[in-house]
């Protein structure tokens, strides 16, 4: 089945506040250089582990957080960075995180495939494919049945549908009318394996309606559709009226990790991912509706720059983790 | 004190601390007509549909959400019923149940999580249903893990589990439900890590779990009558291991049987054998006896599986041979 072409900036009427647009452009350009800086790290030989990276992706944390409230929550992947910054987590513990260092968001024990962050409502990422959906669909389980009015976003790959996680978890969403947003990213491979090889179906969004919740395909690429889209579905979840399934369309610029030779993939494929690339089209958007002014944006490329280098000063100058908190805290203390 | 089944007493922790602590709810299949084994009969009526959750067959699906359930303010307890069905649960279990405390450290007040099941064998329940797996979460650090013996710990452990911040693994033999055992009138709990000795002796040490406790305890009767005073301790907790009282009864009797249902190779009696080796080799007279099943799946028909399951018979065996008699 082919891909139904994704709707590109359903109209240019911006019915979205000022103040939403700031931060939505503020955040694509933290999330981007951010991520620029930590890839030039690893490369230069600098970072302990792994990287995945979350650059060309970035329209879809942004959209979507720009819904979510602080005591919302977010749960993640392994490419989790982009969806952390997005929903507050301070930039320099998450940097001390990824360098493995003791100020680290979770002390070093994690680094960059797993971290939390409870007082951002950051659930947490899960290193395993479709691992956190269950967990996520769990914390919307415990926001409905304690009345919290939270609501959750579990984003995840269009490989991890494949997984039979994916589908017990959205079962049971559906089936409690739980409060969750299933945010997939399809960036079209699983490691290295295409969609087309991994399932038969073209849009992702089509297997929502097999556990009766409404799913949606739209362009991950452009935030505004990103926005309006997620806005949909948070209302929806709002209101107590169940889960939404929300498949955003997007690019992989960088393979499954950093230093991915992406044999595997046509060439004019990476030109394509250029084109896509949601920061000059959110620019354009921008200009051309005459929201902010080339120097404007410019003040806040520079204002985020600065951010960056204080994250990754702070992340530098953090001390390595002392070797015998590696014994400590298996279990945690007391009772009820 | 009263005489009640282990299944009851099972039940009667779940209604209590139901009562106690409105965080606490059941998932699981079947939980809302009280299970296959009776371990919740009754809650449904007494607490409600909100809080005694049947669940769609999706194993995995509900540890996961449990635990994050757990993460997000509730203390629930999932009922698998069957221990073999943790096999299609090991990613939330060992992934994310067991490392989120210590992966994520000062993120949120534990997990306080109980994954009930029965383990064990003994009732026809063929290859796929019979299975002891202790091991496998006593392995993964993270867990604790118990195994009553007894109505008295079937109810105080439970109750106990509910309330630590801990994950906690409880394992309900099948072959013990209908026992009848002695419980408390009133409020108490049976402490998480702490053995008990079921009965004390003299001669020899038999570190029995489960429902070997009763086997151990049987076999203890007929060595009697041979002169050999068997001394029984039963750790309750496999993980955290409380080693002490069993280096404590080696040293006063200097001989070891170790009894389990499990697969002996890569179990428990391993463990506490190489334990005991380190801690108190000098007092030992004999070679430590490990009893356990061999490295078969358990088979159906009665005579099949009581050729694979050890009893009392192999107790009395084994500690007739570390007693040299």
């Amino acid at each position: 089945m082919a891909k139904t072409e994704p709707q590109s900036s359903e109209d240019l009427q911006s019915d979205v506040a000022t103040e939403t647009l700031d931060w939505m452009f503020r955040m694509l350009v933290l999330l981007r250089r951010m991520e620029e800086r930590t890839v030039e790290m690893f490369l230069s030989g600098k970072l302990p582990g792994w990287l995945h990276s979350y650059l060309g992706q970035e329209a879809i944390a942004v959209g979507v957080c720009a819904h979510l409230n602080e005591d919302d929550f977010v749960a993640s992947t392994h490419r989790c960075r982009g969806h952390f910054l997005a929903k507050g987590m301070a930039p320099g513990p998450l940097m001390a995180e990824v360098m493995g260092k003791r100020d680290g968001i979770c002390g070093g024990r994690g680094g960059e495939m797993h971290m939390a962050d409870w007082s951002k409502g950051v659930i947490g990422s899960s290193g395993v494919v479709a691992g956190g959906l269950s967990l996520a669909t769990g914390v919307a389980f415990a926001s409905r049945y304690r009345k919290t009015g939270q609501v959750v976003v579990a984003f995840l790959g269009e490989s991890a549908t494949n997984q039979g996680a994916f589908h017990e978890s959205l079962n049971l969403a559906a089936v409690w009318d739980l409060p969750i947003l299933y945010v997939c990213e399809n960036n079209g491979y699983g490691v290295s394996v295409p969609q087309r090889k991994a399932m038969k179906i073209g849009d992702v969004s089509v297997r929502a309606a097999s556990y009766g919740m409404p799913g949606e395909t739209i362009d991950g690429d452009d935030v505004i559709a990103v926005h309006r889209a997620a806005g949909r579905a948070v209302a929806r979840a709002r209101r107590g009226e169940g889960p939404t399934l929300l498949e955003c369309c997007t690019h992989r610029w960088l393979g499954h990790f950093v230093g991915d030779p992406q044999a595997y993939r046509p060439k004019d494929e990476l030109e394509a991912c250029k084109r896509s690339d949601p920061i000059p089209r959110f620019e354009d958007y921008l200009l051309m509706e005459k929201v902010f002014t080339p120097a404007e944006l410019e003040k806040v490329k520079a204002e985020v720059e600065r951010q960056v280098t204080a994250a990754f000063e702070f992340a530098t100058a953090s001390p390595a983790p002392d070797p015998a908190d590696a014994l400590r805290g298996v279990f945690t203390e007391g009772t009820e | 004190m009263k005489s009640i089944r282990y299944h009851k007493a099972i039940t009667e922790a779940l209604a209590e601390e139901l009562e106690r602590d409105s965080r606490v709810l059941i998932l699981g299949e079947d939980v809302g007509m009280g299970t296959a084994f009776a371990s919740t009969r009754g809650l449904v009526e007494r607490f409600g549909t909100d809080r005694i959750i049947d669940t769609p067959i999706s194993e995995s699906g509900i540890v996961g959400l449990a635990v994050g359930a757990a993460l997000n303010g509730l203390r629930p307890i999932v009922e698998l019923t069957i221990m073999d069905f943790v096999t299609v649960c090991m990613d939330p279990l060992v992934n994310h149940m067991a490392k989120l405390q210590y992966m994520f450290p000062g993120q949120h007040q534990g997990v306080p999580l109980v994954i009930m099941a029965s383990c064990g064998g003994r009732v026809g329940a063929g290859p796929q249903h019979s299975q002891s797996l202790e091991a496998w979460f006593a392995h993964t650090p993270g867990i604790k893990v118990v195994m009553p013996s007894t109505s008295y710990d079937a109810k105080g452990l439970l109750k106990a589990a509910v309330r630590d911040n801990n994950p906690v693994m409880y394992l309900y033999h099948k072959g013990l439900l209908r026992a009848p055992g002695e419980v408390p009138e009133g409020e108490y709990t049976v402490p998480l890590g702490v053995a008990e000795t079921k009965r004390a002796g003299k001669d020899v040490t038999v570190v029995a779990t489960a429902e070997m406790v009763s086997q151990a305890l049987t076999a203890a009767q007929d060595l009697e009558k041979a002169g050999i005073d068997v001394e029984v301790v039963d750790p309750r907790t496999i993980y955290p291991l409380d080693i002490e009282p069993i280096i404590a009864s080696v040293k006063k009797t200097s001989r070891l049987v170790v009894a389990h249902e499990a697969v002996r190779f890569c179990g428990l009696g391993a463990e506490i054998a190489a334990t005991v080796t380190e801690m108190a080799f000098d007092y030992l007279d004999a070679p430590v006896k490990r009893i356990g099943a061999p490295s078969v799946p358990i088979p159906f028909a009665p005579s099949l599986e009581n050729a694979v399951l050890p009893g009392a018979r192999d107790i009395v065996q084994a500690c007739r041979e570390v007693c040299g008699c």
